[in-house]
């Protein structure tokens, strides 16, 4: 006891990767509890792998036309069969990924920080930042996202940048909401009234007390609106509005398949499939993240 | 050491004022421990809060050391007062190791990287070093409520503003912390306001305890009058009966 009680050689500040190695080994433990969930990063995991590695596994080049090919239903050769100008929609798929997950990651990078930072001021420091802050949430909250994605879309020109960028401008208001919603109850709490009393300045506060346990809960939304924004994205692809041909976006070669759906269902359906996975995927690791992360979802 | 004088907290405007602290005065000496007890509700705890620079809304004044304290402190008039939360859970960041959470005071200060000191602080209130590196949800309630003292001690306050330190722990964890204040206010030469509705509690740790309800003081007795089971108000007879039953 007096051994391990006067031993003071052992404290110092533990590094920043220890610590998230601690941390995340804890988090990947009990991902081994929901078979479901794992499911759901390991398709996420694939779909990254597939991105990085999308020249190795591609077997066409996924521009080459070749129209003697034109039409091909799914075989041994062309997996999921090719299109009208005859690309292999497999290899097409493959390449496709990287621009969803381009664009979902874009827009996650973007969207988490500024809701975050808006929130966690908003409901920190109250009175009228918080009323202009949630306003002007409230203005953009009232406008349906992909109408003001297509008017932003149409109003900067159509491709994956701007695709992106109105995307990201109807996101992160429910992230801001959610944030000022934990920093409420936060700012209350006793370990900030402590703060407050050793001298912590309101910036110390803000972004070591309050904005890590806002954190968990906006990573978890942003999780689950990764699929809503593979779906609007896709929305805009096939709209015309977003990635311009001849650039593989998943809704956009739907789009193309819509007018030969009836006699080559392969050439729609197989983006779709493609989409369908993976949003669900991203709900239903953003439905376990919310489980690990959050205590108060415990499952029943 | 601690002086206030005519303390008001009101709460509210017209017909949701609520006056919580009624013009109260009191002094307490260098070393002394002043217990303030009260039934919820009273106001201890609000005077308590206004008295460690929390509330903003109190008018009156309030003197430290010999130097009036007003409502929003700079950092040396923080120094002077810290202050120990009633909830262990709460009182500590759940995301911050406790080494982090006792380096905190020190570096918010802007007087250190603080980690040097972690160690001997954990050490003072009874802790194993090693628990530097834990998070609060590894440790008991007692051991938390270690922690939330050692870091109220860590900048060296000459006044300790306890808010009834002991009330969400077991019974006999209780005397352990209590003990473990005793011997710190030995120590350190500590100036206590302690608040409680626990009387033991107040008897064990006070030299002197006033009675409050409704906003105001309504008894004052010693040490000798709480061995005794002295009283001068009927409240405090109250109190005092419905707790030694």
């Amino acid at each position: 006891m007096t051994d391990t009680l006067h031993d003071t050689s052992a404290v110092q500040q533990p590094g920043l990767a220890q610590r998230v190695l601690s941390g995340s080994g804890r988090v990947i433990r009990k991902l081994g509890d929901e078979p479901l969930g794992m499911a759901g990063f390991i398709i996420l995991a694939l779909l990254i792998l597939v991105a990085i590695f999308a020249p190795v596994i591609a077997p066409y080049d996924p521009v080459r036309q070749v129209l003697s090919d034109a039409l091909q239903p799914p075989s041994l050769a062309h997996l999921a069969g090719t299109d009208e100008f005859g690309r292999d929609i497999f290899s097409r798929l493959v390449y496709g990924t990287r621009i969803t997950i381009q664009t979902v990651l874009s827009v996650s990078v973007i969207v988490g920080p500024i809701g975050l930072i808006i929130g966690v001021v908003a409901g920190f420091f109250g009175g009228r930042t918080d009323a202009f802050l949630m306003r002007a949430t409230d203005i953009v909250l009232s406008f349906p996202s992909l109408i003001l994605a297509l008017a932003f879309a149409a109003a900067l020109g159509a491709g994956l940048g701007t695709a992106i960028i109105a995307i990201s401008l109807t996101a992160w208001p429910p992230i801001a909401r959610l944030a000022r919603a934990e920093a409420l109850v936060v700012r209350n709490a006793d370990y900030v009234a402590a703060a407050r009393l050793y001298g912590a300045s309101p910036l110390r506060i803000l972004f070591f007390y309050i904005a890590p346990m806002c954190i968990p809960s906006v990573i978890v939304r942003l999780t689950l609106n990764m699929a809503g924004i593979i779906l609007t994205a896709a929305s805009l692809g096939f709209l015309g509005l977003g990635a311009q041909p001849p650039l593989p976006e998943w809704g956009a070669m739907i789009s193309s398949g819509r007018k030969f759906m009836l006699d080559y269902w392969w050439v729609a359906v197989m983006p779709g499939i493609a989409i369908l996975l993976t949003s669900l995927a991203f709900n239903i690791a953003g439905d376990t993240l919310r489980d690990l992360l959050d205590p108060r979802h415990a499952r029943s | 050491m601690i002086k206030v004088e005519n303390l008001d907290v009101v709460y509210g405007v017209n017909e949701t004022r609520n006056h919580v602290v009624r013009s109260v005065s009191f002094e307490v000496g260098h070393g002394e421990t002043l217990g303030i007890v009260g039934e919820s509700g009273c106001g201890k705890s609000t005077l308590l809060r206004s008295l460690a620079g929390l509330e903003g809304g109190w008018t009156g004044s309030v003197h430290f050391n010999g130097k009036p304290v007003g409502k929003a402190r700079n950092r040396e008039e923080l120094k002077l007062a810290q202050m120990v939360f009633q909830d262990p859970y709460g009182s500590l960041h759940p995301r911050h190791r406790i080494g982090t959470a006792l380096a905190e005071p020190i570096r918010a200060m802007g007087t250190g990287d603080g980690w040097s000191q972690v160690s001997k602080a954990l050490q003072q209130v009874g802790l194993p070093a090693h628990f530097a590196s834990r998070f609060p949800h590894e440790l008991s309630g007692g051991q938390r409520q270690r922690v939330a003292i050692a870091r109220a001690l860590i900048l060296s306050p000459p006044i300790l503003l306890l808010d009834e330190p002991t009330s969400a722990l077991d019974v006999s964890i209780q005397a352990e912390v209590l003990n473990l204040l005793a011997d710190q206010r030995e120590e350190r030469n500590l100036t206590y306001v302690l608040v409680s509705h626990d009387l033991s509690v107040i008897a064990h740790m006070c030299d002197r305890v006033l009675v409050m309800q409704n906003g105001i003081f309504v008894d004052e007795l010693t040490k000798a009058d709480l061995r005794a089971g002295t009283t001068h108000a009927d409240y405090s007879r109250e109190l005092f009966e419905a707790s030694f039953l």
